[in-house]
C-alpha cells in the first residue's frame, strides 16, 4: 500500500454496518475525497462516490476487460482493485481522455471508423489503446492486437477498432514520420 | 457524384461521441436520490416444487426495505400472447437452475445480497428433463402441465408441392443429420432496469430492452397498473443481439419493488445471472432429406427440426416456425415440408439470437448442399449459383422475393478469394469452404394481432431548424439511432449531426415493435422517411414561393433548398422552418410503415417467415487444421452481403464484421451447456467468447441491390451476416481434414477424436454428428446426483 490515507469514519456506516473510511484518490488530475466501504472496488468507488459512470462493468471478475482505467498510465481492471492500493497514483477514467474540450485522436478516430457500436467494451477499449500508443506510438496490427486482447468486445469483430487505433497513431502528435 | 448528401457517406454516428467519452447513460449508470437496489434469490434446482418459502429474516434484516416473491406477480407473462407460460418470479415451481424465486430491496447492493441468504425455500425435487429425447418420452414428468403430449411445447408440419413426385424425379438424394448445440449471447452490458413510481401514481421504468412496446403491455398484465400509468424507456443497450426482447423477472420485480416502497429501485444482473436469463440460440437435432437432379437441380427437400427450448416459451413458437421458414428462399425447391418439434427441458428459456430460429437449419442445408456438389461433382459456388431462387419470384412456401443480390454476393466472392481454383488445393490441414444465407428485413407481421403500423415516427422541426426525430425504436449498438437520423436528414436536406434522436421512450416516441428481426433499418427508416416528406413538401412549397421557383425544380441538402437549375438560389432551412410554421402552424409529422398485405401465403403457419425483403448473403472461410493438437484457426472470413443500400457503408461493414465475429465464436468454442441441469461455464472466462486474437482476419464486400420498397433502396445488414459463416467454416474444416462436422461446436477434442488421434484407439472417422435421436433413455436421478456433486463440489472450492 503506497500513501493510502484511510482514515476510519465510525460514524458513517453502511447498511452492512461496515465502518466507511475516508480515502483521496487522484482522478483526472482532480484530488477528490470520499467516504468508502474499505472493501469496496476502486470501479465501485469511481461509478458510485464519484459518479464517474463512464467506466462500465462487463462480470467484476477480471475477465472482460470492460473496466479498465489507467493508473499512472497504466491498464489495471478497476473491478479488481482496492482504491486504498491505488494511493497517490493518477487515475485516468474515459471522462479524462479528453484535454479540456478537445478530443483525444483516439475518440476521433473511434468514431470516424465506427469503432464503437454499442459503446460499452469502448472506455476501457480507449483507455488500453492510449496505454499502448503512448508506448509505442506506431503499433502493428499484432501489436494491436496483443495490447486490447484483453478487452473483450461483442459487436465489431475488432477490425474497425484495429483500424481506428491505427489511424490514431497516425495522428497522434507523438507518432514518428516513418 | 452521388445523387445523395447523406446517404452511402461513412459519416460518424449520431450517438457515437457519447460513447466515446462516457457520457452515455446506460440503465446502470442511473443513480436516483433515495434509490432502492434489488437482487434476485435465484433457484438452486433444476425442477422442484416450491413447499414453503419464508422471507421474513430477510425483510427485518436491518438495511431491507422490501421483499417480494412470485405470489406477489402471479399473472402469466411472456413475449408471444398465445404461449405466455412464465411468472416475473417462480410461483409453486421452479423449471431451472437459476430461475428467479424472490426480490430484495434494500439500502445497498452488500444489504440487498446478504438478505438473499436469509430466505428460506423449501424444495420438493421432481425429476428434472435435460435432454430432447427425454422431453419427447417422458410422460411421467410434465415441466408444464399444459403439455399435451410429454412435454411438447409445439410441433408443426407443413407441406408444399408434390414432396413424393420431387423424390421420385431425384437422382440422388441425401438424407443428413446434424447438431447445432445452444450458444449465449453474452453483451457486454448485464441486463439492468431502474424503476420510479412517483406520488402522482406513474411508472417509469429504464431499462437494457429491445422491445420497450412489448414490455409496457406486460407491465401492465403483471403489475395490474393501467399502461397509461406507465412509462418505459430502453436506455442504450450496451450489446443485445435478441438476448435483451423478452420481458425480465428482473424489470417487473424492480417495477413492483418500486411500487411497495415508493423509492426508485435498480436491479443489475451479474454476468452470471445473465447466462440464466439467457434466451440464446436453442439446440437443435436436424434431419434433411434432399433430392436432385443429376445436375444438383433440387427437386425435394423434407426438413425436420427438434428444438430444446429449455424452461420457458420465450419466442419459441417463432423459433420453431423460423427453423422451417427461410430454408426455401435462397435456392429452388419445389417441393419441400417441414415438421418442427420443440420441446421443454430444465434448462435456462432459449430464445431469439441473432439469426434468429434460421442459424442452425441454415448450417445443416449448406453444409449438406456442399456434401451434394461432392457427390455431383460440380464446383460449390458454382452449383449454387446455378439453382438460385430467382429475384421477383414466390417461393413454394408462398414467400414473397423481391430484390435478391445472392449471385452478385457468389461472384464477389469468388473474384475476392479466388474459391474455385483454391478449393481442393490447399494441402492437408489447410481449407476453403462456402456458403450462402437469407434473412428478413423486419417480420411480416407483429406479435400480437392488430391492424395498427408496424413502424411510428414523428418529427418535428423547430424554429432554429432543429430537427428532433421520435421513433419507438430501441438503439442496442446496432446503430439505429443513426439510421433514424441519416434518413430524416438525407429527406430533409440537413446533416445527420443536426437531427436530435429520442428512441425507445414509450410516452415521447410513436410505437415501433422494437428492435428484433432485423427490422429497424426497413420499417422505422420507412416511417421516418414519411413524416420527413411530408415536412419537406411544407418546406419546398414556402421556399418556391420565397425564390419564385416552381417547388418541383427545388432540391435540398447541406441545410438549403435551392434551385436546381441554379444552385446559388437557395433559402437557409431555417428560414423555411420559419415561413412555413408561419404558415401553417408547428412543422410536426407523423409518419408510419406497415408492411404490405399478401407477401405470405394464408395457411396456419404462415404468419412466420414473410417480410417486405429479404437481405442475402455469403461468405467464405479460410482454415488451418493443427493435425496434432486439433485446433481448427480460422484464418480469414470474406463476407459479401446484399443489404440493398448501405445507408451508411461504415455502419453496414460494422454489422457485417461483428456477426462473421460471432458466428465464427458460436462455430469454434462457444456453448450453453449443462451438467446436471448446472451450467456449465456461466462466466466469461470459461464461455470463450474470441478475443483479439482469436478472431480472424474479417474482410466485407457490401452488394447494392437497391430494393424498390427499402427507405432509400436499403435492407437489414444486422443478422444475417451470421449465418453463412457457420456452415462455411464446416465446410472449410472439410476441405482441410476430409472431415465432416456435422455437429457445432468444431473442438479441438472433435477434431481429434475424427483423426483417431483422441485416445490412441486410432479409428479414424469422416464425420462428427448425429445418427438420429437418441432413446431418451437417460437416467434423471443420476443427473440429480451429478448435479448435487459438482454443486458439493463448489462449495468446497468457495469455503476452502
Amino acid at each position: 500500500m503506497r500513501g493510502s490515507r484511510a482514515i476510519a469514519l465510525a460514524a458513517d456506516r453502511g447498511a452492512g454496518g461496515v465502518t466507511k473510511e475516508l480515502l483521496t484518490l487522484r482522478v483526472n488530475g482532480d484530488r477528490r475525497t470520499v467516504a468508502v466501504e474499505p472493501h469496496h472496488t476502486l470501479l465501485e468507488v469511481l461509478r458510485e462516490e464519484l459518479g464517474l459512470t463512464g467506466t462500465k462493468h462487463g462480470c467484476e471478475l477480471g475477465e472482460c476487460g470492460t473496466c479498465t482505467v489507467l493508473v499512472d498510465g497504466t491498464p489495471v481492471l478497476s473491478c479488481l482493485t482496492l482504491p486504498a492500493l491505488v494511493g497517490d497514483a493518477d487515475v485516468t477514467t474515459i471522462e479524462g481522455l479528453a484535454t479540456g474540450t478537445a478530443l483525444h485522436p483516439l475518440q476521433i478516430a473511434f468514431a470516424e471508423e465506427g469503432a464503437a457500436q454499442c459503446g460499452y467494451c469502448t472506455p476501457g477499449m480507449l483507455l488500453t489503446a492510449k496505454a499502448l500508443l503512448d508506448a509505442t506510438p506506431r503499433p502493428t496490427r499484432g501489436e494491436i492486437a496483443q495490447a486490447i486482447s484483453g478487452n473483450l468486445c461483442r459487436c465489431t469483430g475488432y477490425t474497425a477498432i484495429y483500424e481506428a487505433i491505427e489511424k490514431a497513431a497516425l495522428q497522434s502528435k507523438g507518432s514518428q514520420s516513418v | 457524384m452521388s445523387e445523395f448528401s447523406v446517404i452511402g457517406r461513412r459519416l460518424p454516428k449520431v450517438n457515437s461521441w457519447t460513447h466515446l467519452t462516457g457520457e452515455a447513460r446506460y440503465a446502470d449508470d442511473l443513480f436516483l436520490p433515495r434509490m432502492l437496489y434489488g437482487r434476485l434469490l435465484r433457484s438452486t434446482r433444476p425442477h422442484a416444487r416450491i413447499r414453503r418459502i419464508d422471507v421474513s429474516r430477510a425483510a427485518a434484516h436491518p438495511g431491507v426495505v422490501a421483499v417480494v416473491t412470485g405470489a406477489d406477480m402471479p399473472a402469466k407473462m411472456g413475449i408471444m400472447p398465445s404461449t405466455q407460460d412464465e411468472t416475473a418470479l417462480a410461483v409453486d415451481k421452479v423449471r431451472y437452475v437459476g430461475e428467479p424465486v424472490a426480490a430484495v430491496a434494500a439500502l445497498d447492493e452488500d444489504t440487498a445480497y446478504d438478505a438473499l441468504s436469509l430466505i428460506e425455500v423449501v424444495y420438493e425435487d421432481l425429476d428434472p428433463i435435460f435432454t430432447i429425447e427425454e422431453a419427447l418420452e417422458r410422460e411421467d414428468v410434465k415441466i408444464h402441465e399444459e403439455a399435451r403430449r410429454a412435454n411438447v411445447f409445439k410441433e408443426v408440419h407443413l407441406s408444399f408441392g408434390d414432396l413424393d413426385a420431387g423424390y421420385a424425379a431425384a437422382d440422388h438424394v441425401r438424407d443428413d443429420w446434424f447438431f447445432f448445440e445452444g450458444n449465449t449471447h453474452a453483451p457486454m452490458e448485464s441486463h439492468s432496469a431502474v424503476a420510479q413510481y412517483g406520488a402522482d401514481d406513474k411508472l417509469t421504468l429504464w431499462t437494457s430492452t429491445q422491445v420497450p412496446h412489448y414490455l409496457h403491455r406486460e407491465l401492465e398484465k403483471v403489475l395490474g397498473l393501467p399502461r397509461s400509468r406507465i412509462r418505459v424507456i430502453a436506455t442504450p443497450n450496451g450489446g443485445a443481439f435478441g438476448g435483451k426482447s423478452d420481458p425480465f423477472g428482473h424489470e417487473f420485480a424492480a417495477a413492483l419493488l418500486a411500487l411497495r416502497t415508493r423509492r426508485p429501485v435498480k436491479i443489475t444482473l451479474d454476468r452470471e445471472e445473465v447466462f440464466y436469463a439467457h434466451r440464446g440460440r436453442h439446440p437443435v437435432k436436424m434431419r434433411i432429406r434432399t433430392g436432385t437432379k443429376r445436375d444438383g437441380e433440387i427437386t425435394a427437400v423434407h426438413y425436420q427440426s427438434w428444438l430444446d427450448g429449455g424452461a420457458y416459451a420465450s419466442y419459441g413458437i417463432a423459433t420453431t416456425y423460423y427453423t422451417g421458414a427461410l430454408l426455401t428462399v435462397t435456392y429452388r425447391i419445389p417441393a419441400y415440408k417441414f415438421d418442427g418439434v420443440r420441446v421443454y427441458t430444465n434448462k435456462p428459456p432459449c430464445g431469439p439470437k441473432r439469426g434468429h430460429g434460421t442459424t442452425q437449419p441454415r448450417y445443416g442445408f449448406e453444409c449438406q448442399l456442399d456434401k451434394i456438389a461432392e457427390d455431383l461433382g460440380l464446383d460449390p459456388l458454382e452449383y449454387r449459383k446455378r439453382i438460385l431462387q430467382p429475384a421477383n419470384s414466390r417461393t413454394v412456401n408462398d414467400l414473397r422475393i423481391t430484390s435478391m443480390g445472392l449471385g452478385e454476393c457468389l461472384d464477389a466472392l469468388g473474384r475476392a478469394t479466388r474459391f474455385s481454383d483454391r478449393r481442393g488445393q490447399l494441402g492437408r490441414g489447410k481449407g476453403i469452404g462456402i456458403a450462402g444465407s437469407a434473412y428478413i428485413s423486419g417480420a411480416g407481421l407483429p406479435i400480437y394481432w392488430n391492424e395498427m403500423p408496424h413502424s411510428g415516427a414523428e418529427i418535428r422541426i423547430d424554429r432554429g431548424g432543429g430537427v428532433t426525430v421520435m421513433c419507438g425504436t430501441a438503439e442496442i449498438g446496432q446503430g439505429s439511432d443513426n439510421v433514424l437520423a441519416s434518413v430524416a436528414a438525407e429527406t430533409l436536406g440537413i446533416m445527420p449531426s443536426d437531427v436530435h434522436v429520442v428512441s425507445g421512450d414509450t410516452s415521447l416516441a410513436p410505437v415501433d415493435l422494437g428492435s428484433y428481426s432485423s427490422r429497424v433499418t426497413f420499417m422505422a427508416g420507412n416511417a421516418v422517411k414519411d413524416a420527413a416528406t411530408k415536412l419537406r413538401s411544407r418546406l419546398l412549397a414556402v421556399a418556391a414561393e420565397r425564390l419564385e421557383v416552381p417547388a418541383d425544380r427545388l432540391l435540398s441538402a447541406y441545410g438549403r433548398i435551392y434551385d436546381r437549375a441554379d444552385p446559388e438560389k437557395f433559402l437557409p432551412f431555417a428560414d423555411a422552418a420559419v415561413l412555413a410554421e408561419s404558415k401553417d402552424g408547428p412543422l410536426v409529422a407523423a409518419g408510419s410503415y406497415t408492411p404490405p398485405k399478401g407477401i405470405g401465403g394464408t395457411f396456419k403457419g404462415a404468419g412466420v417467415g414473410p417480410t417486405p425483403a429479404y437481405s442475402y448473403q455469403a461468405a467464405v472461410a479460410e482454415v488451418s487444421v493443427d493435425l496434432e493438437t486439433g485446433t481448427v484457426t480460422v484464418d480469414k472470413i470474406t463476407t459479401a452481403h446484399d443489404c440493398g443500400r448501405a445507408l451508411n457503408p461504415a455502419n453496414v461493414e460494422g454489422q457485417v464484421e461483428g456477426a462473421a465475429y460471432m458466428g465464427y465464436g458460436e462455430i469454434i468454442g462457444e456453448e450453453q451447456v449443462f451438467r446436471g441441469g448446472l451450467h456449465k461455464k456461466p462466466s466469461l472466462l470459461d464461455y470463450k467468447i474470441p478475443t483479439s486474437l482469436d478472431t480472424p482476419a474479417l474482410e466485407v464486400i457490401v452488394v447494392e441491390s437497391v430494393d424498390a420498397e427499402g427507405p432509400f433502396g436499403a435492407k437489414e445488414a444486422g443478422e444475417g451476416p451470421l449465418n453463412p459463416v457457420i456452415p462455411a467454416i464446416a465446410n472449410a474444416v472439410y476441405d482441410a481434414i476430409r472431415v465432416r462436422f456435422d455437429e457445432t461446436p468444431i473442438t479441438a477434442e472433435k477434431v481429434l477424436d475424427a483423426l483417431g488421434k483422441r485416445d490412441n484407439r486410432g479409428f479414424a472417422k469422416s464425420r462428427i454428428g448425429p445418427d438420429g435421436l437418441g432413446d431418451g433413455k437417460a437416467d434423471p436421478k443420476r443427473a440429480l446426483r451429478r448435479l448435487a456433486a459438482s454443486t458439493d463440489a463448489r462449495e468446497r472450492k468457495r469455503t476452502s
